[in-house]
């Protein structure tokens, strides 16, 4: 009986679930070795893994290599300007709650020409994923130093090695009022990846997701050589990201309290090694929309129409 | 209750000024209603100082209104110099003085308690600012407005405004219990005292003036039988854009725009709209154009320094044809500029502002009423055209206010749902017209119809290309529904004859002064007409056929252009105003401007005198600026 019943399930899932196919579009026309092909491939499952309609989904994105994703994403997709995904995010979130929406930018793109707009939209938490592919590199236009560049590192900007300490856009995050979800992870982890982008899906807030990723063509020996040498620490805890086993032979793992701010706080600013996991996470920080929509209800015509003129009693002389 | 002189007027103009904070703002307000409420027709003008507490008896700390009130309930612009001025103190008065607004023969009221004030610098400067005004044939009537106030509360600062007011009700013999239930409105949020208290000042002001005014005006109203209402333009705007049936207005603060959002967030919600307040300009206009892109209508307001960051924007909206509306509420620029004083400088850079090709529709509203309707037009046009719509409004209109028939709500167009149905497999992203270059859209929920809308130039499909031929095509196709909807235009109505020796062009605000000076001149025999552009993109058609009835035209502008008979000016190097360099590039016609940054409406006056200099060939010199020199010296 009980085997009957799964058959059942598994044929009406079948039926009504979506290929991974469904999700993709053109070819991506990323360089060969690009961390973004991953990323697409981690999200096209996340999308496939819960079902999601793609004429529900919003992809969102700035200007970069990763900000092409959405062309290569059977979804809705915004390909937008520099720096300004979030606002636009922001905007389709506010008109139709009811859309997914999924936001990808670069570490230029976020970090620097977008400063302002990630910051807030972190402080807003409206309901989306937000994933920065962060290459350490401005590679679109050709080499030149990003505010995550590491330190002595030459770009065609910094020739003489770059001057400053890169930023830690982690801990810059944390430290955000109304943070709800911040997590780190890389390319050279899809395991890890899938596992994190399946836990941003879930999360009602802005989920905030780093993805290391080298660039191939400008900064091949960035993160040591694409992962081969480069210190992580995987971020151990029963609610978190889960670690296959397998990816200990990448970097020791270490308990974390993702629920305790302080905590959070402490290990955002560790970058060396840098931890891989879920960081900081509270499901309880309401959303923008939550938080806004309240009073705002849409009235029927009538009604709109009484108060209106009500509205212009007001200003009757 | 007549006084022993009543002097009937068919209008006339106040202006009330005082420290920063001490309450002429408000009592001039309650003036303004007290005349509504009479019936009678009015334009009011803030006068704002550009910080929230300025140092106190300096020119720059003047606050306060003006206020043209007339028999005829249609009022058009803020009119030509003050007849009364009621000054709390001799700065004040001097502030308006050199802006050259108040007529030689005007009666000032003013608080004679710097006459014997401790200062003696206050003392001093009290006596030659009034030396001054009785020198230009002035009135004085010194008022102990500060020693009757004191009478009934401890702290005059509060309260003088009040006495003020009463006592301006008595000078134009308006109706005390009117006043009583204006104070009662206009202080409804304060406690039970608070009203007593300004109730009991105002009657005590009131009786002062039917005591001590030898003569009082008297400026009936007309009677009419449609009910009007009383708003600013930023008012006008914002419950506008809920009858447009808006859904979202995201914004940042800036001056003189804001106003609008606070109207916008005190009723939207009750309409199911939303105001976002955005981190920053550039992310109003993304928030926007975001909701727009999903289905919604949104629109964000901002003014000149805005628009300067929202031009990257502009430029993904027209690239990507998602209907927006920005209302641009323009201030003096360049820069902060005058934040806020009106100017119409922002007309270039609302068409050329965003870099490469961005073909906008660009309108402006010219009546405080036409803010109120203009959104409407604007949201069509943005939807069915695919479009950026930008709409300029001033300072003018913003904070100013006027009468107006009370505009019909039950002709409200119904909200209909989304429409999400599904879309065939052979849909286009932009599948143009190649007529017009109108396209349908394709919002996000509906199935079938994935897809990315991008800022790379794109094909029909949407998809991104870089070959000259789709290039091309697109800029094309995005030009096209500029002349599409010029087609639907209609010729602008002239404003007089249709033909004569000088027709005014003007844009915007300047209007109801564009149109009382023709009317002036008219009068007087001259062959003088006018015409009000709404449309500055595309242009109406029909202007070069116009042009071509009169023997000069030139436009009438409040932004910057070179005067010819400055140093190193020439007909080659002259800059025009803007207006006037867009019709002479459109029309190859030799338009000439008057165009200038007095930081203030045109006065109807000064029009009417550029229109005797323009038709009076042998003289082009401008008269001298209206500036008074300063009798206290810097």
């Amino acid at each position: 009986m009980s085997n009957i019943i799964e058959d059942c399930l598994e044929e009406t899932c079948a039926i009504s679930a979506h290929p991974i196919s469904d999700y993709e579009s053109e070819l991506p026309r990323w360089c060969k070795g690009c961390g973004d092909f991953g990323v697409l491939t981690s999200l096209q499952r996340v999308l496939g893994k819960n079902n999601v309609d793609p004429e529900n989904v919003v992809a969102v994105s700035g200007i970069g290599c990763s900000s092409r994703l959405p062309h290569y994403l059977n979804t809705y997709g915004f390909h937008g300007i520099h720096g300004r995904a979030l606002p636009i995010a922001t905007g389709v979130r506010i008109a139709r709650p009811e859309l997914k929406v999924i936001v990808t930018m670069g570490d230029g793109d976020c970090f620097s020409i977008g400063g302002n707009h990630w910051l807030h939209a972190i402080r807003y938490n409206i309901n989306a994923v937000v994933l920065v592919l962060d290459n350490e590199v401005y590679a679109l236009t050709k080499m030149q130093v990003s505010p995550t560049t590491p330190g002595g590192w030459q770009t065609n900007t910094t020739p003489r090695g770059n001057e400053l300490r890169p930023m830690n856009p982690v801990s810059a995050v944390v430290g955000m009022t109304n943070v709800s979800f911040v997590a780190q992870t890389a390319t050279w982890l899809p395991a890890h990846l899938d596992e994190t982008m399946e836990k941003a899906w879930e999360h009602k807030g802005l989920s905030f997701v780093r993805i290391l990723q080298r660039c191939p063509v400008f900064m091949p020996t960035a993160f040591g050589d694409g992962g081969a040498n480069f210190p992580i620490v995987f971020l151990e805890n029963e609610n978190g990201i889960p670690i296959n086993p397998v990816l200990l032979k990448r970097g020791p793992s270490q308990p974390h309290d993702h629920g305790n701010i302080n905590e959070a706080q402490r290990v955002a600013a560790t970058v060396d090694p840098a931890p891989m996991g879920l960081i900081y996470h509270n499901p309880d920080i309401p959303t923008y929309e939550e938080a806004r929509f309240g009073r705002r209800s849409r009235p029927d015509h009538e009604t709109f129409v009484r108060r209106l003129d009500e509205v212009m009693d007001r200003y009757a002389v | 209750m007549s006084g022993p002189n009543l002097l009937r007027l068919s209008e006339h103009i106040v202006e009330i000024v005082s420290d920063a904070g001490e309450g002429a703002q408000k009592a001039a307000i309650s003036f303004a209603q007290v005349c509504a409420k009479a019936g009678n027709g009015l334009w009011t003008v803030e006068i704002i100082p550009s910080e929230i507490q300025p140092p106190p008896h300096t020119t720059g700390s003047a606050s306060g209104n003006r206020i043209r009130l007339a028999q005829r309930s249609a009022v058009s612009n803020a009119g030509d110099l003050a007849n009364v001025v009621f000054a709390f103190n001799e700065m004040a008065l001097l502030s308006r003085l050199e802006a050259g607004s108040i007529a030689d023969d005007a009666l000032i009221l003013i608080d004679n308690q710097w006459a014997t004030h401790n200062m003696e610098a206050y003392q001093n400067s009290y006596r030659k600012v009034l030396e001054m005004v009785r020198s230009r044939g002035g009135t004085v009537m010194e008022i102990p407005l500060e020693a009757e106030t004191l009478r009934y509360v401890e702290d005059p600062r509060r309260g003088k405004n009040m006495f003020a007011v009463g006592l301006l009700c008595a000078l134009y013999n308006k109706n005390l219990e009117t006043l009583k239930e204006v104070i009662q409105a206009v202080f409804k949020k304060k406690t039970r005292d608070v009203v007593d208290s300004a109730i009991k000042l105002a009657s005590a002001g009131y009786q002062y003036g039917l005591t001590n005014f030898e003569t009082r005006f008297d400026v009936p109203a007309l009677p009419t039988d449609t009910q009007k209402v009383a708003m600013n333009g930023n008012t006008a705007l914002a419950i506008g854009a809920v009858a447009a049936g808006f859904d979202l207005c995201s914004m940042y603060p800036i001056t003189p725009a804001t106003s609008a959002s606070h109207v916008l967030s005190e009723i939207f919600e009750d309409f199911g709209g939303f105001v976002h307040q955005a981190e920053d300009e550039i992310a109003a206009i993304g928030v926007a154009l975001g909701a727009s892109f999903a289905g919604k209508t949104a629109l964000t307001i901002t003014s000149g320094p805005g628009m300067a960051l929202k031009t990257e924007f502009q430029g993904l909206a027209v690239m990507t044809e998602i209907p927006l509306v920005i209302v641009d509420v323009q201030r003096g620029g360049p820069s902060t500029g005058l934040p806020t004083k009106i100017e119409q400088g922002d007309l270039l850079h609302a068409l050329f502002g965003a870099p490469g090709d961005a073909p906008k529709v660009i309108m402006a509203a010219s009546t405080i009423e036409e803010c109120y309707y203009i959104l409407s037009t604007a949201r069509k046009i943005a939807e069915e055209f695919r479009m950026l719509v930008i709409v300029l409004s001033d300072a003018n209109l913003a904070t100013g206010q006027q009468l107006f028939d009370r505009p019909g709500v039950s002709k409200t167009p119904h909200q209909q749902p989304l429409d999400l149905s599904p879309v065939g497999e052979d849909a286009l992203y932009y599948n143009w017209d190649s007529v017009t270059g109108l396209s349908q859209r394709i919002i996000p929920g509906q199935p079938g119809g994935m897809g990315v809308i991008t800022s790379l130039n794109h094909d029909r499909d949407g998809k991104a290309c870089y070959d000259s031929e789709r290039n091309q095509r697109a800029h094309k196709m995005r030009s096209r529904k500029l002349a599409a909807l010029q087609k639907s235009l209609h010729a602008p109505e002239l404003h007089g004859a249709e033909e004569g020796d000088l027709l005014l062009v003007g844009w915007g605000s300047t209007r109801g002064a564009i149109e009382e000076a023709v009317d002036k001149a008219r009068d007087e025999g001259l062959a003088v007409s006018s015409v009000c552009i709404q449309f500055l993109s595309p242009l109406p058609p029909g202007l070069k056929e116009i042009f071509s009835r009169f023997r000069k035209v030139i436009t009438v502008e409040l932004n910057y252009s070179d005067d010819l008979d400055d140093p190193l000016i020439t007909p080659e190097n002259r800059r025009y105003g803007q207006l006037a360099m867009i019709l002479r590039a459109s029309t190859l016609h030799d338009i000439d401007c008057y165009a200038e940054v007095p930081g203030r409406p045109f006065m109807p006056v000064e029009i009417y005198g550029e229109i005797q200099r323009q038709l009076n060939t042998g003289s082009t010199a401008k008269q001298p600026t209206t500036a008074t020199a300063n009798p206290i010296g810097n």
